[in-house]
């Protein structure tokens, strides 16, 4: 029950502020309401928290009605550990953004309402599909978030609608993940005919996960989900409808977008790829592998050389995507919890780029890298934000996403060696495209035209505090997170029938080092 | 029996060569009524000569259909006519940018 | 007691924290925090050192765990950390070293407007460091290893207005992770192999991992020690590095971080022991460097790149001694503790030339500096005996032993490091000759002074410890005190006796010496570097470190750059043109079937007429046939 209510709130609150008529001048009372219609669901999603048990790894808080009886499609929501990471995730995301994005400049600057309102729906929404425990029900959550982000970008977007302007952005999204949901659709109808042959038709995650399939009809409807999940995700090669999309949207819609919506891609993976096809999902590893360590290496690569800062981000992310598919496709628990985490922190962190770049972008007025340089020097809280961020971004130790890119390699690294050894120049070339981006718009000479770049004010410092303070307290203390994932994760890896392989020369000191003699002190 | 349908025929003829041929809206209009009632007329000599009410039905509804739609078409020629001072069906095409 | 030891790291973490996030009004005092936070941490340092030498010898290994900081799977890592005779050792050096550091960057950066950052950020690199040292797990080690690398990036880039010093601090940290994905390596293979990286673990399992483990864990923590000591083929960061302010110079690029490599091979001992192959990669690493960073230091004419080549050179020699195994480990913290009195000294001496000098680093501008800065003249001599390998100062006790240690393991590795020895001597005389002694070649607007007190007092502590540093080898109590961390060494019996070694090696220390006063006292010097055309082959290449950044321009950064240009392009044109590109057909066939709609109703009244006469006729022909 409390987890519909999680997500209604935010949808009635996006509804509210359709119905309120366009302020004059301020939009106050919508920001107001936006805000604290955010800020109830984060205060909702803590109480979902206070009431899971994290020791266990199954769906709780559990409810389940029949919705369409007709083909056994239920309204069922439940959360474990990884839903409820990538629901705290939405809701602790949805204020930051919303309180960043009271000030962007919109095409049209009566849309202030609808804009927020659309943000809202998209939190609602996504709530929807993390939560959702039933298979139709999920796809047409995960369908339904595509509406309100065609209209964040293509009407609150970048200045122009010409070619590669917006509407270009927004079509080419919209038909990417349609194209996707489509496959995905075929194959939920696979889903219902394979059901329905085995008695009653059911749409429940719980019903379909001991379905018997033949070989082949497990691995086409595999590709069905995964094709959907890899466009949302973007793994390489589906990844070209990102960049575009990031380079025309307003800061807070790239967040959504790509924190939040795109995780659904990822979380999809872990939850329905390979709940329901565990024997096709291993069949496929060695390619979904291969394509996630070519997305690490191939996005931090273009990264490098892209001149526009929202592209560039854009680009990480398809590396940061890789990384987390390439854990979800190990099959051990150590990879997979730490792509559980690289999906939080990965979250966390491009939310921080995106707004503080967001907001260099709109007082420089450009946002190609060479318009800017020297700002450090007119902005210094800026530019230390920027470079924190970026530094996550980069996964220095001592930030969260440290903690699950080297979970991930170090799980991939007991299954493949390849795999994690070419993964891991993705460390060097992450640090070169953060760093060459900082070098380039913050250091040197003051550039003339970015004179009128200003420091952060209080409401930026305040939306972006959180996010930080996330990023340091989890580089050192991922355990909170970690503990509820763990669960989860052993469950899902122990229906896989995978397991981590044993260490090759085992230790019997696995407790630390107080009483361990060194092994040379027998020596004389 | 034949020379109601053979007149039908011509009727029907003369109203689709009117719709090809003519440009002014009101012809056009017109004609069409007169493919109606040509095939009204069709449907009642048919329905005389097989001795059922069918054919009738079907004319009750083409007549309330063909009313229903001169209102319709009138009034969009009258706007038409108001917003372009003409009602020829040729100047009509906007919809092709 | 050594329950405290976090608060080693803990204390200059806060003030650094503290110090970032205080606004203006902490200016005035912000740099006495940091500097208190250092000295706090100093004193600790001492108080647990000497509660360790009260311990029994079997005793003086002290582990603290303080949470868990991941644990998944089979993945667990302990925030551990570990006190024993190595790490105390390096507390001392690093907290000592720091503090004085500190004192002497109050006065150094005393007119710079983020002089607080600057406390900051050196705050923040001791903690990273003391982290790095004191670390139980591999990766806490990496933490404090990234750490540093953090801190040394932002110190490089401190004067972030120039833009060399922006690049600097960006090559240096993109060189260092290149190490880094050796250690990552490294720490992935331990946990695949032992199911954990904890070092105490690694260290008891590593003999019993077989032959080809232990080779590829020790090279990829080679590669990791590469770049962070800037050995051969990963030392092209550490001259550029010289663009940040001296006290960052002398603290991390001389006398600590840069040292982290060789901390880390011995403190890997257990790995090295185990591999043949990894420990002579180490020596060829180190022998290669030592002889490259002399070779450098020759030919710069600026004095901190020149002091930076020596500093290459240096590590070279740890290195190597690291190399020897159980034979050099000791010798290797040894000398790497005197250079780091020496060199620091030097480089603080340096920077307080530069500060006389309006920030000119061109050695041919100086000449005859002696009796303008007495003080610093007299501390950067004791560095300079020190250095070269005068008895009895501190570098001559700590290079005499890995120079028989090198010549107890072979012959060739022993030559390479006596001569390595010897182009020491010259490159430092000519150094000394240049700055202090010679004639005035500073222009007249130029005004040499003595540095202020809170600048000359670190360097005459400095100066004292490169004089008397030697005694650590007193009784070889470094040697016996190590021993429980890194191993018993065998005696390798030297053809000659020890003695005669000793005054081979310093008759090449003062060939060196002569030579470079008969080089540069023969004729006066000119007050700009020549011409690359008038100097030899031998310093033009020094000059150019080897073309080191030449060779990583064009085997590594120009391919990178045109395969990043090229799938910018494929990305456009290819994969997006795919994509567009079928979109586009499909728009072209739309196109086509948009020819019909002409908008006449006639035409599509005739259309429709035709249709229905099409299907009557087939109709009629069915029904007919």
């Amino acid at each position: 029950m409390i987890l519909s209510i999680l997500a209604a709130i935010p949808i009635a609150g996006a509804l509210l502020l359709a119905l309120l008529p366009r302020g004059r001048g301020g939009h106050l009372p919508a920001k107001a309401i936006a805000l604290s219609v955010s800020l109830v669901t984060l205060a909702v999603s803590f109480v979902v928290l206070a009431r899971f048990d994290v020791g266990d790894g199954g769906y709780q808080l559990t409810s389940t009605h029949e919705w369409i009886a007709a083909f056994g499609a239920h309204y069922a929501v439940g959360v474990n550990g990884i839903a409820l990471t990538l629901v705290l995730l939405t809701t602790i995301l949805a204020p930051i953004v919303i309180l960043a994005s009271f000030d962007d400049r919109l095409p049209d600057p009566r849309g202030t309402n609808a804009y927020l309102a659309w943000m809202l729906a998209v939190e609602g929404l996504a709530i929807g599909a993390f939560t959702a425990t039933d298979a139709f029900l999920f796809y047409v959550l995960f369908e339904a978030t595509l509406i309100p982000l065609y209209f964040l970008i293509g009407t609150f977007g970048g200045p122009t609608t010409t070619p590669g302007g917006r509407s270009y952005a927004a079509v080419k999204f919209l038909i990417y993940n349609l194209v996707g949901g489509l496959l995905m659709l075929a194959a939920i109808v696979g889903l219902y005919v394979v059901s329905s042959r085995q008695g009653d038709a059911s749409y429940l995650l719980t019903d379909l996960t001991d379905l018997d399939m033949s070989r082949t009809t497990e691995r086409l409807l595999f590709c069905g989900f995964m094709a959907a999940f890899a466009i949302k995700a973007p793994l390489w090669p589906l990844h070209t409808w990102l960049p575009d999309a990031a380079a025309q949207s307003t800061p807070g819609t790239s967040v959504l977008m790509v924190s939040v919506v795109d995780k659904i891609g990822t979380f999809g993976m872990i939850t329905w790829c390979l709940n329901l096809f565990p024997e096709a999902a291993d069949w496929a590893s060695p390619v979904i592998m291969t394509l996630a360590v070519v997305s690490i290496v191939y996005g931090a690569l273009l990264a490098i050389g892209q001149d526009d800062i929202r592209r560039l981000i854009a680009f990480t992310s398809v590396s940061h995507f890789g990384f987390i598919i390439l854990g979800i496709f190990a099959f051990t628990s150590t990879s997979m919890a730490g792509s559980t985490l690289y999906m939080f922190n990965h979250g966390l962190s491009t939310a921080a780029l995106f707004i503080v770049t967001g907001i260099m972008v709109s007082r420089r007025g450009s946002a190609r890298i060479s318009d800017f340089g020297g700002v450090q020097k007119i902005a210094p809280i800026l530019s230390g934000v920027l470079l924190l961020a970026g530094l996550s971004s980069l996964s220095l130790p001592g930030l969260a996403p440290f903690v699950s890119e080297f979970l991930v390699l170090a799980g991939t690294f007991t299954v493949s060696i390849p795999a994690a050894a070419v993964a891991t120049l993705g460390i060097v070339l992450a640090a070169l495209y953060i760093l060459i981006m900082y070098q380039r718009t913050m250091t040197g000479p003051l550039d003339p035209g970015s004179a009128g770049v200003t420091d952060l004010e209080p409401r930026e410092i305040a939306a972006l505090t959180p996010a930080i303070m996330l990023i340091i307290g989890l580089g050192f203390f991922p355990q909170p997170v970690l503990n509820a994932i763990n669960p989860a994760i052993d469950t899902v890896v122990s229906h896989i029938g995978k397991g981590d392989p044993a260490p090759r020369t085992p230790t019997l000191i696995t407790e630390h080092s107080k009483d361990v003699p060194t092994d040379e002190e027998g020596g004389h | 029996m034949n020379e109601y349908i053979t007149l039908s025929l011509i009727l029907f003829t003369i109203g689709a060569v009117g719709v090809l041929v003519r440009r002014n809206a009101i012809i056009v209009f017109m004609c069409i009524e007169l493919m109606l009632n040509a095939t009204n007329l069709a449907f009642v000599s048919f329905s005389r000569q097989h001795g059922n009410l069918d054919g009738q039905v079907a004319a009750f509804f083409v007549m309330v259909v063909a009313a229903a739609e001169v209102v319709v078409g009138l009034s969009i020629i009258v706007s038409i006519y108001r917003a372009r001072r003409t009602t020829s069906v040729d100047d009509a095409s906007l919809l092709k940018s | 007691m050594f329950d405290l030891m976090w608060l080693l790291i803990a204390i200059p973490l806060a003030s650094g924290a503290l110090l970032l996030i205080w606004g203006k009004e902490s200016d005035r005092f912000g740099h006495l925090i940091g500097t208190a936070a250092s000295a706090a941490s100093f004193v600790l340092g001492v108080v647990l050192f000497v509660r360790l030498m009260g311990e029994d010898a079997g005793h003086r290994s002290q582990a603290v765990s303080l949470f868990t900081w991941i644990d998944t799977g089979t993945f667990h890592v302990e925030m551990s950390f570990v006190l024993d005779q190595l790490s105390g050792l390096f507390v001392l050096l690093i907290t000592g070293v720091g503090t004085l550091i500190h004192v002497y960057s109050i006065g150094y950066m005393g007119h710079d407007e983020r002089r607080r950052r600057f406390f900051a950020y050196l705050n923040i690199f001791v903690a990273a460091m003391l982290t790095l040292v004191l670390a139980g797990d591999y990766l806490v080690l990496f933490l404090g290893w990234e750490g540093v690398g953090l801190a040394s990036y932002l110190l490089i880039g401190f004067w972030q207005h120039k833009p060399s010093a922006a690049a600097a601090a960006k090559k240096a940290f993109v060189v260092n992770r290149v190490g880094d994905i050796g250690m990552a390596l490294a720490i992935m293979l331990m946990f695949a192999q032992f199911g954990t990286s904890a070092i105490a673990a690694v260290d008891a399992a590593a003999p019993g991992a077989g032959d080809s483990v232990t080779t590829a864990l020790g090279l990829l923590l080679l590669l990791g020690a590469c770049g962070k000591s800037a050995q051969v083929p990963l030392q092209s960061w550490l001259l550029d590095a010289m663009e940040g302010p001296t006290p960052v110079s002398a603290l991390i690029h001389a006398a600590t971080m840069v040292t982290a490599g060789v901390y880390l091979v011995v403190r890997s001992n257990a790995i090295f022991d185990a591999s043949e192959v990894a420990r002579t990669a180490v020596i060829v690493v180190g022998l290669v460097t030592l002889l490259a960073g002399a070779w450098i230091g020759c030919a710069k004419d600026d004095i901190k790149k020149a002091l930076a080549g020596s500093t290459m050179s240096q590590i070279g020699y740890m290195m190597l001694a690291a190399g020897l195994g159980p034979a050099g480990y000791a010798f290797a913290v040894f000398h790497l503790i005197t250079h780091g009195f020496f060199k620091a000294n030097m480089f603080l001496g340096a920077g307080s030339v530069m500060h006389g000098m309006d920030d000119d680093v061109e050695m041919r501008h100086y000449g005859g500096l002696r009796t303008m800065m007495p003080i610093t003249f007299a501390t950067f001599g004791l560095g300079y005996l020190a250095i070269i390998g005068v008895p009895p100062f501190a570098g001559f006790w700590s290079k005499d032993k890995i120079i028989e240690a090198a010549f107890g393991e072979n012959l060739w590795v022993g030559l390479g490091a006596l001569l390595g020895a010897g182009v020491t001597a010259f490159y430092m005389t000519r150094l000394m000759i240049l700055t202090f002694l010679s004639q005035k070649r500073w222009r007249d607007d130029v005004h040499p002074h003595e540095s202020p007190r809170v600048m000359t007092w670190p360097l005459i502590g400095l100066a004292a410890l490169s004089a008397v540093g030697g005694i650590l080898l007193l009784g070889d109590w470094i040697t016996e005190w190590l021993e429980p961390v890194v191993g018993h060494a065998e005696h390798h019996e030297l053809a000659v006796p020890a003695i005669v070694l000793t005054i081979i090696i310093t008759a090449v220390v003062l060939l060196g010496v002569v030579a470079a006063v008969v080089f540069y006292r023969r004729e006066p010097i000119a007050a700009e570097t020549p011409a690359d055309s008038s100097v030899s082959i031998f310093a033009r290449a020094g000059r150019h470190e080897l073309y080191g950044n030449e060779v990583n321009e064009t085997l590594v950064v120009r391919p990178t750059r045109h395969l990043t240009r090229f799938l910018v392009w494929l990305d456009g044109m290819g994969i997006d043109g795919f994509v567009t590109g079928l979109a586009d057909r499909l728009g072209d066939t739309s196109q086509l079937l948009r020819k019909p709609q002409t908008g006449y109703v006639r035409s599509y009244a005739l259309t429709m007429f035709g249709g229905v006469a099409v299907v009557v006729l087939c109709l009629l022909a069915v029904t007919l046939a």
